[in-house]
C-alpha cells in the first residue's frame, strides 16, 4: 500500500455539550477516491473541516501530506494550503467575481505567470471541468446548481493539487448530472494523478467511483477500508445505510 | 528553477527546456522563450526538447503547448521531444482542452467599443432606474389601498416590532446626539449673546431652531444611517437567500409583508423621535446657558413658555412622516435591487444611505420654501 496523505488519530471533537467525535481514526492513502460516509449531523463535515485546518479538535492529531496540521508553522501551512483544493457543498465561489476571475485568483495571487498563460490555464481548467466556453464571463448567479459545482471543482484544480476535498458534490445534482460529475472525477484522477477525500451520501458515487471508505457512526468510524470490507460489517448503521431499500436494490444489481 | 537553452543545428533550433515546470516557476522561463520566439534565427523546424523536464503541471504544459503554437503560427515547424509517457498523457489532454477553446476567448475586453457599450449602459440603466423606482412607490401604494380594504391584513406584530426596533432602539443615540447638538448651538450663541448684553434671546434661538430645523433633521440622519441602512441589507439579503422568492410563491406580498410595515412603523415612529430630540436638545441648551451664562433654569423655563410658539414644534413634527417615508421607501426600494452576490449589498445599502439623506434635507427646503410662503 502506498504512503498515507491523509491520517486522523484519536480525534475528538465538542461544540459545547455536542460530542460529536469520540476517538475517530482514519487513515487515506495517496492516489485513492476515499469516500467518507455517515447519516445526516454524523459529523462528516466537521472532520474534513479540520482536515483543511478550519476547525481544530478537542484532542487528537491531524496528519496531511506529511504536515501535522495541528501544530503547523504559519508559513508551512501557507505552502500546504497551495497542494489542496476544496469544493465546498455549496460551491461557495466568490459571487462578486465571474467563474474565470474566481478560478484565475488564486493563480493570480500566488504565481508570478504573465496574464495571458493564466488566460489560458483558467480556459484550460473551464473545459477540463466539461463548462462550456460562455461560462468563463458569467457570474455564479447565473449559473445552475451543476454549473456552480463544476465551476468551483475547477477553481479547486487551479493551483493542480496533490489532494482534492469534495463536501458532497452531487448533492443537489440529479441523477444523470451526478453521474456526469463522478466520471469527471475519475478520470481527472487519472490524468491528475490527485487524491479524492469526498464525503458523500449519494450510493452510486459510492459503488462507482470510491476506492475506499469509512462510515462515521455513534460518534466513531463504524467501518474502514474497501466497500466489500465495509459491508462484511453487520453494524447497524451499516446495515441501514447499505441495506435500507435503496441500498438494497443496488446490491442487488 | 525552470530553464531553456537554444542550439542552432543546420536547420533546426533546438530549445532545450529543463528543470521544474511548474505553476511557482514557468514564470521564469515565459520571457525567455518570448525572446526565443521574437530573435529566432535561420531555421525551418524548432525542436522544444523536454528530456530533462523534472516536473510539469499544468502550467508547464500549457505554457509549452501556447509556444509550440505561436512558433507554428510564425511557419515553423514544431516538434516536442521527449516528453516522458506521462508526459505525453497531460500534454494530450491539455491540447484537446485548448483545441476546444477558441484562442480570441476574450476574458477582460478593454476595447473603446466596449467601453463606450458600457457607458450606453448606465444611462440607460439610470433613466430605468428612476422609472423603476416609481413602479415600486405604485405597487406599496397598491399594497396600502389592499391594506384598507382588508384592514385584518395589516401587519400589526411587524409594524410594532419595527416600531421597536427602528424607534425604541434609537432613543439612546439620538437623545446623545440631540443633547450634543442643542450644546453647540447654546455654546456658539452664548458667546456672540453676550456681547451684544442679549442672553435672553439664546432661548428664543435654541427653542425654535431644534424645533423647527435641527431636531427634525438630526433625527432623519440618525434613522437614515440606522434603519435605512439595516432595511436595505435585510431585504438584500432575504433577496440573496431567495427568501422573497419563497414568500412571492406562497402569496406573501412582499410589499405586504415587507414594505409596508417598515414605512408606516418609522412614519409612527419618526414624529415622537422628532419631540423626543425637541426636549433634549433643549435640555442640552438650557444646561449650557446656565453653565455659561449664569441662566436659572426656572429663567430658561418660563421665557420658553413665553416666546416658542407651539407652532414651531407642530412644523418639527409634521415634517417626521414625510422624512420617515423617504427614508424607509428608499432603504426598501434599494434592497429589492441588490443582486445576487455579496458585494451589492454593501453598494446599495451605502447608496440608499446617501440617497435617504440627500432626499431628507431637499425635502426639508421644500418644506422652509412652501412654509415661508404661507407665513408659518
Ligand atoms: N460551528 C458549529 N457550532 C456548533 N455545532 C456545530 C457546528 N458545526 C457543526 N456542528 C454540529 O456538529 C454535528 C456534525 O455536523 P456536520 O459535520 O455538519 O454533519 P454532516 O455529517 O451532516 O456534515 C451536528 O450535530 C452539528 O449540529
Ligand atoms: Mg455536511
Amino acid at each position: 500500500m502506498s504512503a498515507a496523505v491523509v491520517s486522523m488519530r484519536n480525534i475528538v471533537t465538542r461544540f459545547g455539550e455536542n460530542l460529536v467525535h469520540n476517538d475517530v481514526n482514519l487513515t487515506v492513502y495517496k492516489g485513492e477516491i476515499y469516500g467518507l460516509l455517515g447519516g445526516s449531523g454524523s459529523g462528516k463535515s466537521t472532520l474534513l473541516r479540520e482536515m483543511i485546518m478550519l476547525l481544530r479538535p478537542e484532542s487528537g492529531s491531524v496528519e496531511v501530506l506529511g504536515h501535522d496540521v495541528l501544530h503547523i508553522k504559519h508559513t508551512e501551512a501557507a505552502e500546504l494550503r497551495k497542494k489542496w483544493g476544496v469544493l465546498f457543498q455549496s460551491g461557495a465561489l466568490y459571487t462578486s467575481l465571474t467563474v474565470a476571475e474566481n478560478i484565475a485568483i488564486t493563480l493570480k495571487e500566488y504565481t508570478s505567470l504573465p496574464p495571458d498563460l493564466i488566460d489560458s490555464i483558467v480556459m484550460a481548467k473551464i473545459s477540463m471541468v466539461g463548462l462550456p466556453e460562455h461560462a468563463a464571463s458569467l457570474y455564479p448567479a447565473e449559473l445552475s446548481g451543476g454549473m456552480v459545482k463544476r465551476a468551483s471543482l475547477a477553481r479547486a484544480l487551479s493551483m493542480d493539487p496533490q489532494i482534492l476535498f469534495l463536501d458532497e458534490p452531487t448533492s443537489g445534482l440529479d441523477p444523470v448530472g451526478a453521474e456526469a460529475f463522478d466520471k469527471l472525477i475519475v478520470s481527472l484522477r487519472e490524468h491528475l494523478g490527485f487524491t479524492v477525500v469526498m464525503v458523500t451520501h449519494d450510493l452510486d458515487s459510492i459503488w462507482t467511483i470510491v476506492d475506499r471508505l469509512c462510515v462515521l457512526g455513534d460518534k466513531k468510524v463504524v467501518a474502514e477500508g474497501s466497500l466489500e470490507e465495509v459491508m462484511q460489517s453487520t453494524h447497524p448503521t451499516i446495515e441501514s445505510f447499505f441495506r435500507g431499500s435503496r441500498g438494497t436494490i443496488r446490491s442487488r444489481v | 528553477m525552470a530553464n531553456i537553452e537554444i542550439n542552432y543545428k543546420n536547420d533546426i533550433c533546438q530549445i532545450e527546456c529543463s528543470g521544474g515546470w511548474t505553476l511557482d516557476s514557468v514564470a521564469e522561463v515565459s520571457p525567455q522563450l518570448k525572446k526565443a520566439l521574437s530573435a529566432i534565427g535561420e531555421a525551418s523546424d524548432v525542436i522544444l526538447d523536454i528530456t530533462s523536464v523534472e516536473v510539469f503541471d499544468s502550467a508547464g504544459a500549457i505554457l509549452l503547448l501556447n509556444y509550440a503554437d505561436k512558433f507554428k503560427g510564425k511557419g515553423y515547424h514544431v516538434n516536442i521531444t521527449g516528453a516522458s509517457e506521462e508526459q505525453q498523457r497531460m500534454l494530450a489532454m491539455y491540447r484537446q482542452q485548448l483545441a476546444t477553446t477558441t484562442t480570441e476567448t476574450q476574458l477582460n475586453p478593454r476595447s473603446i467599443a466596449a467601453r463606450l457599450e458600457h457607458l450606453g449602459e448606465k444611462s440607460i440603466n439610470y433613466v430605468l432606474g428612476t422609472a423603476h423606482f416609481f413602479a415600486f412607490l405604485g405597487e406599496t401604494f397598491n399594497a396600502l389601498i389592499y391594506y384598507f380594504v382588508h384592514p385584518s391584513s395589516i401587519r400589526f406584530r411587524a409594524i410594532f416590532k419595527n416600531i421597536e426596533e427602528a424607534g425604541v432602539r434609537a432613543l439612546p443615540i439620538i437623545a446623545l446626539t440631540a443633547f450634543l447638538i442643542g450644546v453647540v448651538i447654546a455654546y456658539q450663541s452664548a458667546v456672540q449673546l453676550e456681547k451684544f448684553g442679549a442672553s435672553i434671546f439664546i432661548v428664543d434661538m435654541i427653542g425654535i431652531a431644534v424645533t423647527r430645523e435641527l431636531s427634525p433633521l438630526i433625527t432623519a440622519i440618525v434613522v437614515a444611517g440606522r434603519s435605512g441602512s439595516s432595511y436595505t441589507a435585510q431585504l438584500g439579503v432575504m433577496k440573496i437567500t431567495e427568501e422573497i422568492d419563497a414568500m412571492k410563491t406562497m402569496g406573501f406580498d412582499p410589499y405586504r409583508f415587507l414594505v409596508l410595515p417598515r414605512i408606516i412603523a418609522l412614519m409612527i415612529a419618526m414624529p415622537l423621535m422628532i419631540f423626543f430630540a425637541d426636549l433634549i436638545g433643549i435640555l442640552g441648551g438650557m444646561f449650557i446657558a446656565n453653565v455659561q451664562l449664569n441662566m436659572s433654569y426656572s429663567e430658561f423655563a418660563s421665557r420658553l413658555q413665553s416666546v416658542l410658539d407651539i407652532k414651531h414644534v407642530w412644523v418639527g413634527i409634521i415634517k417626521g412622516p414625510f422624512f420617515a417615508g423617504l427614508i424607509a421607501a428608499v432603504g426598501c426600494y434599494r434592497g429589492f435591487q441588490v443582486s445576487y452576490n455579496t458585494e451589492s449589498i454593501g453598494r446599495y445599502t451605502t447608496i440608499s444611505v446617501v440617497n435617504a439623506i440627500f432626499l431628507v434635507i431637499a425635502c426639508d427646503a421644500a418644506f422652509s420654501v412652501v412654509l415661508t410662503e404661507l407665513g408659518i
